[in-house]
């Protein structure tokens, strides 16, 4: 009941937003009849109803994990931000084996066993990908 | 007979040996991915996409490799269904029902043959009825104003939902919210910038494939964090007897009435909107126990025929899917979607142009859709015990390949930390959504679809000088309001029952007993 109701909450919020984002694009020089702000509104009226439907009418609650495993997800999507932020400083090769190890270990796999599958994982994708296939991975400062 | 000839250059098109090799490729990775759970065909085309892309194929050679990776995908599906009584993806669900009791007495090795047959014979005549009734549709689709393409891709997303779906609303939110997402960036007709607040990397639009990848594969990787633990698969999987590959003669007579009605039923639900191959291989099962069955007495106990039943009417499902795809660019289902995403990262708009501008595409496509039929069954029969030692390779082993190759294939395309970073953004929302019962695939769909329908909107309304009433004005229009708004109203009323029956089936399978 509660996780519609907020998803309800925020849909509404989205769809003002997106509302009032629409009203300040700015005037065109020529414009058709309906412009370019006319289709996004009426998204914004889709979006707005279905959000109230949320609201007045929600779904039973789904399965919210555990607190200590929402913790371990927020911790692995903050890890895979920082791969991205990372990856162009350290290059391929290095970040990879660190973040697959680390997926690898919160999977459930042994600390020994992950950190050999990072570094398999992270050697057999460039291999193929970069020597084999010819992207452009990106390069770190050893040049991999 | 112009179909033949059209057809004959396609295999023309089809038979180098660069597409051979590429459609063998396809076929052996769709077949692994469609066996391994949580790795099904939607996913496996989307982390595929921008390496086919950046690897420098070209548009022929690049569909070629991902629909053979979309077969292979529903061939490979049933492989964990059987041995393990996990559906490798959604529309081998049914198959679990029948197969995995055959494993369990035995027949584990006949059941995958037979299956492997199945689905060869549902995919195969599915993909003759695409070459005839594709062209037909083709016809109609020319009729086609803006206004009429307006309604078209309101229908779609009407009816994206299917018949199964519990609530409509959610339905509703996630296209909105997907063609909302498509509104950011430049406007084509005005060029005026929209919802972008000055960020740079926002000016060309969110690039459909980081959501896609970001909203399936990524997501996947969350669901498996959360789960970890909870359920263990792929432990006895080694354990099972495979027995005899071959099917017998006697077993395929056996079957083949089964297989005959069951394509047919599939094929029929891949073409009409809001079906796909999950109601396909559902339809096929329950209307084969009707008829061969109607006291349930041996379905759901190894009979071989509830086995032959759902795999063909998946496979001629997912061939009848690509029927409006192909021919009017609305794909009914979240895997055409995908498929909607290649032919747009090529640069092809499928629609009834697509025929007469691109014939080479669309019968290459086509023939090659033939020839990776033939593969599959020849992979699938002598090599099964192949693809069953995958099954081994745990999921905290795979999933963090999975997750690499998605990151992978965004970089090569983009080069930018910007998008990495809105694909884990679009990996973390995809997790909460599915948690909260939001469809992803009206989303992804909004994405592709959404610029294509403000601009039929925008030139239908330029047209009749702003008068709204011409989306109305033909029989065309109207008949396609009437499908759309059935379509979205039915499972109102009949779509938890619809649910619940499918539920059931699976509850009665071998899980009870």
């Amino acid at each position: 009941m509660m996780s519609d109701r907020v998803l309800g909450g925020v849909g509404l919020a989205l769809a003002a937003f997106y509302a009032w984002a629409a009203t300040i694009i700015p005037e065109p020089f020529s414009s058709d009849a309906i412009g370019p702000d006319g289709f996004p509104i009426i998204l914004a009226i889709v979006l707005a109803i279905s959000s109230l439907y949320f609201v007045l009418k929600p779904d039973p609650d789904p399965q919210w994990p555990a607190l200590n495993r929402l913790a371990e997800l927020g911790f692995a999507l903050l890890v895979m931000f920082a791969y991205a932020q990372v990856l162009p400083v350290f290059g391929f090769v290095f970040s990879t084996i660190i973040i697959t190890a680390y997926l690898t270990w919160r999977l459930g796999a042994g600390p020994m066993a992950s950190i050999l599958n990072g570094i398999g994982t992270s050697i057999g994708l460039f291999v193929i990908f970069e020597l084999l296939f010819g992207l452009s991975l990106a390069d770190g400062p050893l040049g991999f | 007979m112009d179909t033949f000839v059209q057809l004959y250059d396609g295999f023309a098109v089809a038979l180098s040996w660069q597409n051979l090799l590429l459609a063998l490729a396809g076929c052996f990775l769709g077949t692994m991915m469609g066996a391994l759970p949580g790795l099904g065909p939607a996913n496996g085309v989307a982390i595929l996409i921008p390496l086919a892309f950046t690897l420098g194929l070209d548009a022929v050679a690049a569909l070629i490799l991902l629909t053979s990776v979309y077969y292979g995908a529903m061939y490979g599906g049933r492989i964990s269904s059987i041995l393990l009584n996990i559906p490798g993806d959604e529309p081998a669900m049914m198959t679990c029902l029948d197969g995995y009791p055959m494993a369990q007495a035995g027949r584990a090795g006949e059941a995958l043959a037979l299956s492997g047959v199945a689905s060869f014979v549902g995919a195969f005549f599915a993909t003759w009825g695409l070459v005839f009734l594709a062209p037909l549709l083709v016809q109609i689709a020319l009729l086609f104003g803006p206004g009429e393409y307006f309604v078209l891709y309101t229908l779609a997303f009407a009816t994206l939902g299917g018949i199964a779906a519990s609530n409509q609303a959610k339905s509703a939110f996630a296209a909105a919210l997907g063609i909302a997402i498509a509104m950011i960036g430049v406007d084509t007709q005005t060029g005026v910038q929209r919802f972008t607040f000055g960020e740079v990397h926002l000016y060309d639009g969110i690039d459909f494939l980081i959501a896609i990848v970001g909203l399936f594969a990524l997501s996947e990787v969350f669901v498996f964090l959360e789960n970890r633990g909870s359920h263990e698969g792929g432990k006895d999987s080694g354990k099972m007897k495979i027995g005899r590959v071959t099917p017998s003669f006697k077993l395929l007579r056996y079957c083949t009435p089964t297989m005959i009605r069951s394509t047919v039923l599939g094929f029929i639900s891949g073409v009409l909107p809001g079906a796909g191959a999950s109601l396909g291989s559902f339809l096929a099962y329950s209307v084969e126990k009707q008829v061969s069955d109607p006291r349930s007495e041996t379905f759901g106990k190894g009979d071989p025929r509830g086995v032959a039943a759902p795999e063909a009417g998946n496979n001629a499902a997912s061939g009848g899917a690509l029927v409006p795809m192909l021919a009017l660019g609305v794909p009914g289902s979240g895997t055409t979607a995908v498929l909607l995403a290649v032919l747009l990262t090529l640069n092809i708009q499928p629609g009834p142009l697509l025929f007469q501008n691109n014939p080479d595409v669309v019968w290459g496509l086509i023939a090659a859709l033939f020839i990776g039929n033939f593969m599959l069954l020849a992979l699938n029969i002598p090599m099964v015990g192949l693809f069953t030692r995958v099954l081994l390779v745990p999921t905290h082993i795979l999933m963090p390949i999975v997750a690499m190759i998605a990151f992978i294939g965004i970089y090569s395309i983009t080069g930018s930390t910007f998008e990495l970073s809105m694909m884990v953004g679009f990996g973390a929302l995809g997790w909460v959504l599915r948690k909260l019962d939001v469809p992803l695939v009206p989303i992804i769909l909004g994405i592709l679809l959404g610029n294509e329908m403000e601009v039929n909107l925008r030139r239908a309304m330029t047209i009749s000088n702003g008068e709204w009433t011409a989306l109305f004005d033909s029989w065309l229009a109207i008949t396609l309001w009437t499908i759309a708004i059935v379509g979205f109203v039915l499972p109102i009323f009949l779509g938890k029952r619809v649910k619940k029956k499918m539920k059931q089936a699976e509850e009665e399978g071998p899980l009870s007993d």
